[in-house]
């Protein structure tokens, strides 16, 4: 029985620290279906933690965490959009320059947050699922928002695939020249695309800074923006492998209580099972690239590629 | 978008915008930081003589910022060869962790027994290598397996960082170090020696100086650079004259992992003089924007390096006598790369204002 329980502790850790990876992630497919690479995730990210943790301090209200967060992510991606979209400028660049000053920014107005905590968000266990043996505790014993991220993958599939916006924001991603001469608007669909991506990573920050550590700290969101960028190109676009990606990279960012709750005696060094989600990432990267096909039939044409108007 | 600003295509370039909107940038950052000051209840003149000038009041300080723009500019001319051919080496800081790492393991076991000359320039092949090394891995799996050198190069910073703190925490921690997270300190040996009386200078800025006069001639006098500005500006051109990617994309990411390891070496074998886990101090990253604030041009990144070094210095200041976090250099890095971004497009675009001519079909 102990080995069920552990089991189903370790897969419910592995879902909670995948959680924000799901979210971000889900935010930047979005974005990048309509065609726009923002690869400030990281800075977004960074910037939605301590916005959320300043909105938890003072307010002690975890559902204004959750918006303060988005909204200062949504405050990135406005930055983001008008450079790369409206100023027409290289779009990796604008990602980069967005992920130095959102970390800079984020540990700049963080700085009288340190070392201070909250306290942490309680469970709500589901009626009836959170008894089931095994599946209960691993799936339904989490704080609410764990639950709201299975719905909004629910919502982004539904909107993609099902609706015909979701058709329009694809169609601009593979050809914002055809999708404007038919009269749709390139610019604004891929605007909203953005900011919906800047709101999706500043509440995967504020996961990590009020209901994951809850604390808030320079640098904590260590490359789990990045992390995330790489789960859209393993998911190839796709919406439901991302969130395989996404609990696959939770259990390896929980890899350390995994040892330790194996039982054995291994006397591995911290940093080198810190390591492992960093690791993971690029070869998952690799297994997925080596197939050019996989990757060219499902990336948005334009993605990444500077757009404006002939006219 | 009638009767809202447009942008509209140059029939050419305007090539003196590239050199007028960095500078504009830097004008807009220095502006923005004036009211930074301002909204925090700081004197603006004040604060701002304190970041910007304080630093370079004395000829100790002139030396600290050519100290400090030393490893900028190194990784800076590396990446600017790898970014020529659009190939976007993010992982300058995880190359300079390698090189550090590299130059620190030779310089612990070799520093009681080799003299300097022969010593110090084997550091600095050491960090080469280790920085290539490291470099090696995205380009290997870029040109073998087609994965993302963005990513995996960033991956591989946060795997430096681990690797550096592993060791300091503990093979390489020193005995005597009251369980501090460092090596014990280098024998004078593997330490370079002050070329200034008085100042921390040392044979890197000269040699860092050199470096770029050699990184201007390759990449506008060799052939192989010019190939690498055809896959950057036209891969598809290049493909047709038979420019191989594959090599380009090598170059490019070989070049920028070898200066940052050298990067790397000048500092744990200079102004530190033992390894510890805060080596790399984000020069990784802002030599990135050192890169593109300089026009991927050796003069314009030497300028560059000496303006970010003057950043990180005023920042320092900055918490001092202004009681601001550090991270507020960070903040003037990100924004100056946002404000060049945004000046940059007046040198493809020109700005028109009013009425767009109508679509064809349109009445």
């Amino acid at each position: 029985m102990a080995g069920i329980d552990l089991a189903s502790a370790l897969i419910a850790a592995a879902i909670f620290a995948g959680t924000p990876l799901l979210i971000v992630a889900l935010g930047e497919l979005i974005t990048e279906r309509s065609g726009v690479l923002n690869l400030g995730a990281e800075g977004m990210m960074a910037m939605g933690a301590i916005a959320g943790f300043a909105a938890a301090y003072h307010s002690g209200s975890a559902v204004l965490a959750v918006l303060a967060g988005a909204l200062a992510g949504i405050a990135c991606a406005l930055i983001f959009g008008l450079l790369a979209i409206s100023l027409l400028a290289n779009q990796v660049a604008c990602g980069l320059a967005l992920s130095i000053f959102g970390v800079g920014l984020a540990a700049f107005v963080g700085k009288p947050y340190e070392a201070l905590s909250l306290t942490a968000v309680p469970a709500w266990p589901l009626p009836v699922l959170s008894d089931i043996p095994l599946v209960g505790p691993a799936l339904f014993q989490h704080p609410p928002i764990v639950y709201v991220s299975w719905l909004l993958l629910a919502a982004v599939i539904i909107f993609l695939h099902h609706t015909r916006a979701g058709l329009v924001l694809r169609a601009i991603g593979e050809s914002p020249a055809v999708a404007h001469q038919s009269g749709y608007p390139v610019i604004a669909v891929r605007y909203l695309a953005t900011i919906f991506g800047g709101a999706m990573a500043g509440v995967g920050g504020a996961f990590l800074s009020v209901f994951y550590t809850p604390l808030w700290a320079e640098g904590m969101v260590a490359g789990r923006g990045w992390i995330a960028l790489a789960l859209v190109v393993f998911a190839t676009w796709r919406p439901a492998r991302v969130l395989l990606g996404a609990y696959l990279f939770g259990g390896m960012l929980i890899a350390q209580l995994f040892v330790q709750g194996s039982g054995l005696e291994w006397d591995i060094p911290s940093q080198w099972l810190s390591a492992l989600p960093y690791l993971t990432t690029i070869v998952v990267l690799v297994l997925i690239s080596r197939r050019p096909e996989l990757i060219r039939l499902n990336s948005p044409v334009s993605l990444g590629r500077v757009w404006r108007p002939d006219n | 978008m009638r009767g809202l600003p447009r942008l509209e295509p140059r029939a050419r370039t305007a090539h003196w915008m590239r050199i007028v909107s960095p500078v504009l940038a830097a004008v807009l950052t220095a502006l923005c930081g004036l009211a930074l000051f301002a909204a925090l209840g700081k004197d603006p003149v004040a604060a701002f003589k304190v970041f910007f000038f304080n630093p370079v009041k004395d000829l100790y300080g002139v030396s600290e910022l050519f100290l400090k723009a030393t490893p900028l500019l190194l990784i800076a001319m590396g990446l600017a060869v790898g970014f020529r051919a659009n190939v976007w080496n993010i992982g300058a800081e995880g190359q300079y962790i390698l090189g550090a790492i590299a130059g620190a393991g030779v310089a612990l076991a070799f520093d009681q027994r080799l003299p300097a000359v022969v010593l110090l320039p084997t550091l600095f092949i050491a960090g080469a290598l280790g920085g290539m090394a490291w470099a090696a891995i995205p380009a290997w799996l870029r040109t073998r397996f087609n994965a993302n050198e963005i990513l995996v190069s960033l991956m591989l910073v946060y795997v430096a960082q681990l690797l550096v703190s592993w060791l300091v925490h503990g093979p390489w921690k020193d005995p005597q170090g009251f369980n501090f997270p460092q090596t014990r300190m280098f024998e004078a040996a593997a330490v370079l020696p002050q070329i200034v009386e008085g100042t921390r200078l040392t044979h890197t800025f000269p040699l860092a100086i050199v470096a770029l006069a050699a990184g201007h001639l390759f990449l506008n006098r060799s052939f192989i650079g010019y190939q690498l500005q055809v896959v950057g500006l036209a891969p598809p051109a290049a493909q047709h004259a038979g420019f191989p990617i594959r090599r380009a994309i090598w170059i490019g990411l070989l070049a920028g992992g070898a200066m940052a390891g050298v990067a790397g070496v000048s500092e744990v074998a200079g102004p530190m003089g033992q390894l510890t886990e805060h080596v790399a101090n984000h020069y990784g990253f802002a030599a990135i924007i050192v890169a593109f604030l300089g026009r991927l041009h050796p003069v314009g990144i030497l300028f560059a390096s000496l303006l970010m070094a003057l950043l990180y210095l005023g920042g320092e200041q900055a918490q001092q006598y202004l009681g601001l976090p550090a991270a507020v250099a960070k903040v003037f890095q990100g924004m100056l790369l946002f404000f060049l971004l945004a000046t940059d497009v007046l040198a493809q675009y020109r700005i028109r204002w009013g009425l767009s001519p109508l679509r064809p079909g349109e009445r």
